[in-house]
């Protein structure tokens, strides 16, 4: 409590000392102006320069002084660090106000700092990725001090077993493997089940969108495919464990097979439909970007609309179709909430879609939401696990962008 | 000549009708899509809709000394049993809030008993065949009625079906969006200016760019990670709450926002610029009160769509540990709170066959809100897109 009460002050007294800054800046500047000197600037530019050398170092200041003790460990008492920055504030304001001359260029240095603090929130985007590899790599390192790397790609069975015990002090955790090979087999074949779906789907719905489509249908049809697009993923889950789980049972049933109510076909299905829409809506911006003096030849040469469709523009708008399916295989590797919901919680290395199975986010999320000590190996795997989600998705991510720029250089569109 | 006129004729005929299968099974593909679209849609309304209606019961509360420590002795014991708990309990509370009820009698309409709500909406419940009888006999009577869900939408969550409602989650997302908003609105705008507008044509811009595009396709519950690891763990930001939630959604928003603005910005012709410039505004200048103000219909659009997206995600918020049970409505950003999708996951785990309701109910209505926003982004849009 005592530490907001400070930083209110804090905030309050720097607040006065730039609004004291900024009229203090400008009567001098309307004064040396009024006396007859020209001035490089206007004298509200000049108010606001002042208002930054006085808010600027010290928002510096207690900004590097958080850091450093949150990064050093090292205890800087909050009091004096505000002081600190509060002095830095005044300084900066008397050099402010000695700064403002008639050949002063208040302006550009404006200008300049707005270019940085523009840079510096660039970099937040940098820092995003470099905090999520950070922040994975370091505790999947701690859990790899425990369990061996190999054993990990290679072993196939997942069964944390008693390790939250070995992190209480009791036990050793011996008997606890991590095999994560069912984990991906489970998530490949969720994976492969919904590509299934949603390629040929959504590139059909593209190729009919692009060649076929009348206006009217263009106008609803696209707007149809964003809504399928804009469903939060759990009310997919929630249609994919309540409605498609029990409907598959049931036919699966009539057929005389034995499905399990958490299968894998289920979440498999509705990850298809989810995944559709940005197949098709990029499959149909590749295809309107094929030249049409390609497909006015290859109707010239006698071929019919099928056969040009086929043989012309599939091929030349291949790359960026590839990359779509990229794209949505990567959507699916990632995708948490359907399988959270209607996939099944034990690791089984199968072939048929109709047993339960998990997923890679699945243990991610278990691994999160149990009882469990931080250190615990459990919750650790989850950013083992996240690292390899992490470096599989951005490898398909990388793949996909080189595909779609080829297209880009090969027919020179610009709007990809 | 080999082939005769007839076969090449009959060949083409092929041909065309090779041609014409592929137009159907495309045409097809497109059914399908909007056949999935349209089941899910009638499947939701038909499991969610009977989560707006809610069956109440007309019952006499004798405010007695009795009843001021036992709400039971309030109310005839022979209807006791399709009220809901919920009632009977506060009635004691009552009496010391208004002390002047004591001895008075009330006829109200109250909230009825899960079951008998569930009974009436033709779903399996555990009831004998004498409680249906009951209850068939107090709805013929008048005293039991389907009325307005006014609870769902007042109320924060329960374990009591008759008594979740979905106001907690409602708040704790109008927080977590404020938070993200206010986050990732600024920098990403100043982002996208920067790179459009200012930055050198560099490796190192061009780095900054492929890592937004990366940012926009890393699974979502990898942010969830970055949360717990760097903003929990590291910075000590509250669990469970909604700013550590919408600093989470932010870092996830940021890539949309930012290339959403850049679309907008690089729509905007070279002209307006080079005439700003031609009349002696600098660099900033000329982004500050030309480019901006035109570009802003668009950025706007791009958020509403960045924010609708944020709102429908989940798996985030279960890692920072968003997903709890809040029957309190605040508004505070450093308290534990829920969202709404969050809201519908812990429902759906609810084993009482009455959550199902509650939880499609609850898809009604984040559904409701996000179409809305996206459609308010598209109406922006039409409104102020300007063709150059």
């Amino acid at each position: 409590m005592q530490t907001n009460q400070l930083f209110l002050i804090f905030c309050s007294v720097l607040l006065l000392l730039g609004l004291a800054a900024f009229f203090a800046g400008r009567s001098k500047a309307t004064r040396v102006r009024a006396s007859g000197t020209s001035m490089y600037a206007q004298p509200d530019q000049y108010a606001w320069f002042a208002v930054v050398a006085t808010a600027g170092p010290a928002i510096l200041v207690s900004a590097l002084g958080a850091f450093v003790m949150l990064v050093m460990g090292s205890e800087i008492p909050t009091f004096p660090l505000l002081l600190a920055s509060l002095v830095v504030a005044v300084v900066g304001l008397g050099i402010g106000m000695v700064l403002i001359r008639s050949n002063f260029h208040a302006r550009q240095a404006i200008e300049r700092v707005i270019v940085w603090t523009l840079a510096g929130a660039a970099t937040i985007s940098i820092l995003t990725t470099l905090g999520i590899l950070i922040s994975i790599i370091g505790e999947a390192l701690n859990f790899f001090q425990m369990h061996s790397f190999w054993d990990f790609i290679t072993g196939t069975t997942w069964a944390p077993g008693n390790s939250f015990l070995a992190a209480a002090g009791r036990g050793d955790g011996s008997g606890a493997q991590f095999g994560s090979v069912p984990l991906f087999a489970g998530t490949f074949m969720i994976t492969a089940i919904a590509m299934c779906v949603a390629v040929p789907v959504g590139l059909l719905s593209a190729i009919y969108m692009g060649e076929y489509a009348p206006a009217k249908v263009r106008a609803v049809a696209k707007p149809m495919l964003e809504i399928l697009a804009g469903i939060p993923t759990v009310v997919y889950g929630f249609f994919a464990a309540i409605t498609v789980a029990p409907f598959i049972v049931d036919v699966a049933d009539f057929v005389g097979l034995d499905a399990s109510f958490n299968n894998a076909l289920a979440p498999g299905i509705v990850m298809g439909i989810m995944i559709i829409p940005f197949i098709s809506s990029l499959s149909d911006d590749v295809i309107n970007a094929v030249p049409d003096t390609m497909r006015q030849g290859s109707l010239a040469l006698g071929m019919t609309k099928g056969e040009t469709i086929r043989d012309v523009v599939i091929p030349a708008a291949l790359p960026g179709i590839i990359s779509a399916s990229l794209l949505g295989m990567s959507r699916a590797l990632g995708e948490t909430m359907i399988v959270v919901m209607a996939a099944g919680m034990r690791p089984n290395l199968t072939m048929n879609p109709l047993e339960e199975m998990t997923t890679v986010t699945v243990r991610i999320v278990a691994a999160m939401t149990g009882d469990l000590e931080f250190d615990s190996a459990e919750t650790l795997s989850a950013f083992a696990l996240g690292l390899v989600l992490f470096v599989v998705t951005l490898s398909l991510n990388l793949v996909s962008v080189i595909m779609i720029r080829r297209f880009r250089d090969k027919y020179r569109v610009n709007n990809l | 000549m080999s082939d005769s006129f007839d076969q090449i004729s009959q060949q083409l005929k092929r041909r065309h009708r090779k041609s014409a299968r592929l137009k159907y099974i495309s045409m097809g593909a497109l059914g399908l899509a909007a056949a999935f679209l349209l089941i899910f849609f009638a499947d939701m309304l038909s499991k969610g809709l009977p989560a707006f209606q809610q069956a109440q019961v007309n019952i006499e509360i004798n405010y007695t000394e009795e009843a001021a420590t036992n709400g039971r002795a309030a109310v005839d014991p022979e209807i006791m049993s399709v009220v809901s708990r919920s009632v009977v309990r506060v009635i004691p509370l009552e009496m010391r809030n208004n002390p002047e009820l004591l001895g008075t009698t009330q006829n109200r309409w109250v909230l009825a008993d899960g079951p008998v709500d569930q009974y009436l909406k033709g779903n399996r419940v555990r009831l004998d065949d004498e409680e249906k009888a009951t209850i068939d006999q107090l709805v013929e009577n008048g005293k039991v009625d389907m009325r307005f869900n006014t609870t769902f939408f007042t109320r924060g969550d329960s374990k009591m079906p008759e008594l979740a409602g979905i106001m907690s989650a409602v708040m704790g997302t109008v927080m977590t969006m404020i938070v993200t908003l206010a986050i990732a609105f600024p920098i990403g705008v100043m982002t996208a200016v920067y790179l459009e507008e200012f930055a050198p044509d560099n490796r190192l811009t061009q780095l900054v760019e492929i890592n937004i595009n990366n940012l926009a396709a890393i699974p979502s519950i990898l942010f969830g990670l970055l949360g717990l690891a760097i903003f929990i763990n590291f910075f000590g930001v509250p669990r469970s709450t909604p700013l550590v939630g919408g600093m989470t959604l932010a870092l996830m928003t940021l890539p949309v926002i930012i290339i959403s603005t850049r679309t907008a910005l690089r729509s905007v012709p070279e002209s307006i610029r080079h005439a700003a410039f031609g009349v002696g505004c600098s660099r900033w200048q000329v982004v500050k009160d030309h480019v901006l103000p035109l570009a802003m219909p668009g950025i706007m659009t791009g958020s509403i769509i960045g924010l609708a997206q944020a709102m429908g995600e989940t798996a985030p918020l279960i890692i920072v540990g968003m997903v709890a049970f809040i029957p309190d409505i605040s508004a505070s950003f450093t308290e534990a709170a829920t969202v709404m999708p969050a809201q519908v996951f812990t429902w759906s785990g609810e084993p009482d066959r009455a959550f199902v309701e509650k939880t499609a109910g609850g898809i009604l209505v984040l559904l409701a809100v996000l179409i809305s926003l996206n459609a308010s982004a598209v109406l922006l849009r039409k409104k102020f897109e300007r063709r150059w």
